[in-house]
């Protein structure tokens, strides 16, 4: 089964080396498994300051290991000056199909009107916006380093409005419930994936309440190990053409459209 | 025609024209489970569709088998119940009899026990496991195990020969009142070196559990329940030894991947693997399998 993650990352986990986060060692793992392409956002891109030289590195990285295989998301934080000159670079220089959001640790809220004009551009040039929810589990975060689940009540009514920007939950499932998150697919054009869903069967119950062409392949490796959600797709009752759909077709037609 | 190459059960499961078993089955094993002989030391039967006892156990290994789990260790009925009283306690333990008895090959059951009801637990451990099919018991929130309540639970399961399973989580979010982390857990084992633990969920925030438990031979490092985070069998490895570690996965609460990823995709060797998925376990439950008559 040839695979898109649509949730890995490159660079460093600031508290913990990982066994894969060398990018030629993860792309190595993530080939092995199936996966034609991954797209890839930046660890650094939570804290560094520097938004452009992490999206240089991320860009120079993806060209840089496994032969196309990785497909670069850059960072945006609109509460650093400037910002919209990162859109432009993600979007003219490094030719990124998307943008990957941490507003939980870049300060700011889906309210804030800066994230409503960051839609705006993201539409205008027609890129896919991820907005990572939670990156770790909230229960375990080191003392100094707390940072608050993302509140996605004001996307329900920014989605409706925006429905030219494909917007991707990543890592959802640690804060939303299933039926919070059909409600926000529900609402425009949003799009969930795996990598923090759980419970057992977790799948073929998700696809009981949201459709099956918002649902994506994630994994958020190197953080988490890539085969829990290439495990997902086996562990629940899903045809072929449903593990094909989730793990490849709905992601590569939103890059197509 | 059956086959030859599936768990028996698998195979009159797979008669019954479950593609996706069959599909999987046809596929590589991408997950590299397939021939390690999983033991899963760590399931409920809350969050599982099915009602009955018996038939919620059956769903469960639906997907087991998908997963190529050989067998589930399960407890705790449902609903889930912090402090659960007397009444509460057996009848939850009703429930799991009925899921294991229905399914003797491919499950078993720990007794669940609560140290603010002395008499009631001992009398279940009597009831369960001295006259009954469960191996060994499981406390979760009800107190914090370092209370010295525990102590006749813990000397009764030390005469039996049973692991004793201790729910432990360090939140920094905060624990709740009885919940109990793995120092606490230390104290206990301290205080009962014959008794044989197992650290549930590594301590939750596992690079602080393996640390806390590594010095304690008694205590065994249970990987379930926490999200699928790479390096925590490495750690776990590295720092207790393979022999140490036991899955379990948590389910249903919990998917069946995300936990058996974390050893399956662990950088450690595959006999190692084969430890941790189910020789371990195998070997902690032996003196109680025999005396049940359970093959290992």
């Amino acid at each position: 089964m040839q695979i898109i993650d649509t949730n890995v990352n490159l660079s460093r986990w600031p508290l913990r080396r990982l066994p894969l986060d060398d990018p030629a060692k993860l792309v190595a793992r993530l080939h092995h498994q199936g996966v034609v392409q991954a797209w890839a956002g930046s660890f650094d891109g939570l804290l560094h300051k520097d938004i452009a030289g992490v999206n240089l590195r991320l860009a120079a990285d993806c060209r840089k290991y496994g032969n196309g295989l990785l497909l670069p998301f850059g960072s945006v934080n609109p509460a650093l000056p400037d910002w919209e000159e990162d859109v432009r670079r993600c979007y003219q220089q490094h030719q990124m199909p998307g943008i990957r959001l941490h507003p939980n640790y870049h300060g700011y809220q889906l309210d804030d009107s800066r994230f409503a004009r960051l839609l705006e551009l993201a539409g205008e040039r027609k890129m896919i916006v991820q907005i990572a929810l939670t990156m770790e589990d909230e229960r375990m975060q080191h003392p100094l380093l707390r940072v608050p689940h993302i509140d996605t009540g004001p996307l329900l009514e920014l989605a409706g409005k925006r429905y030219e920007v494909p917007i991707i939950l990543l890592n959802a499932f640690r804060s939303l419930r299933t039926e919070q998150v059909a409600k926000l697919v529900a609402a425009g054009n949003i799009y969930i994936e795996i990598a923090m869903l759980e419970g057992v069967g977790g799948v073929e119950k998700l696809l009981r309440e949201v459709p099956i062409d918002r649902v994506l392949f994630g994994s958020h490796a190197p953080l988490f190990l890539f085969e829990s959600a290439l495990g997902k797709l086996r562990e629940s009752a899903l045809g072929g053409t449903a593990r094909k759909t989730i793990g490849l077709d709905n992601a590569r037609r939103l890059l197509t459209t | 025609m059956l086959n030859a190459g599936l768990h028996p059960t698998s195979q009159v499961l797979a008669q019954t024209g479950h593609g996706n078993r069959i599909a999987a089955r046809a596929e590589p094993d991408r997950l590299a489970t397939e021939t390690m002989r999983i033991w899963d030391g760590h399931t409920h039967l809350a969050n599982v569709q099915g009602g009955k006892p018996a038939n919620r156990m059956a769903r469960l290994l639906e997907y087991a088998d998908r997963m190529h789990i050989e067998r589930l260790v399960t407890f705790m009925g449902w609903p889930f119940d912090y402090n659960p009283g007397p009444d509460e306690i057996r009848r939850q333990n009703d429930q799991v009899l009925e899921a294991i008895q229905a399914w003797p090959e491919r499950a078993l059951g720990y007794a669940y026990v609560n140290p603010n009801h002395i008499d009631r637990s001992l009398a279940e451990m009597e009831r369960c496991i001295v006259r009954g099919p469960m191996v060994g018991i499981k406390l979760w929130v009800a107190r914090r195990c370092n209370d010295s309540a525990l102590d006749p639970i813990v000397q009764l399961a030390t005469n039996l020969q049973i692991p004793i399973f201790q729910h432990t989580w360090l939140k920094i979010t905060g624990n709740l009142p009885g919940e109990s982390t793995p120092a606490d857990l230390v104290e206990l084992a301290v205080r009962h070196p014959r008794a044989t633990f197992l650290c549930g969920h590594a301590g939750g925030d596992w690079e602080q559990g393996i640390r806390t438990v590594r010095p304690y031979k008694n205590i065994f490092l249970e990987t379930a329940g926490g999200d699928p985070t790479a390096g925590i069998v490495e750690m776990a490895v590295r720092e207790l030894g393979p022999e140490r570690v036991i899955y379990g996965s948590d389910a249903g609460g919990r998917s069946f991947a995300s936990q058996l990823a974390k050893v399956s995709a662990a950088e450690i060797a595959e006999q190692e693997k084969r430890l941790i998925f189910g020789a371990n376990l195998r070997r902690l439950l032996g003196p109680v399998l025999k005396t049940k008559g359970v093959k290992r």
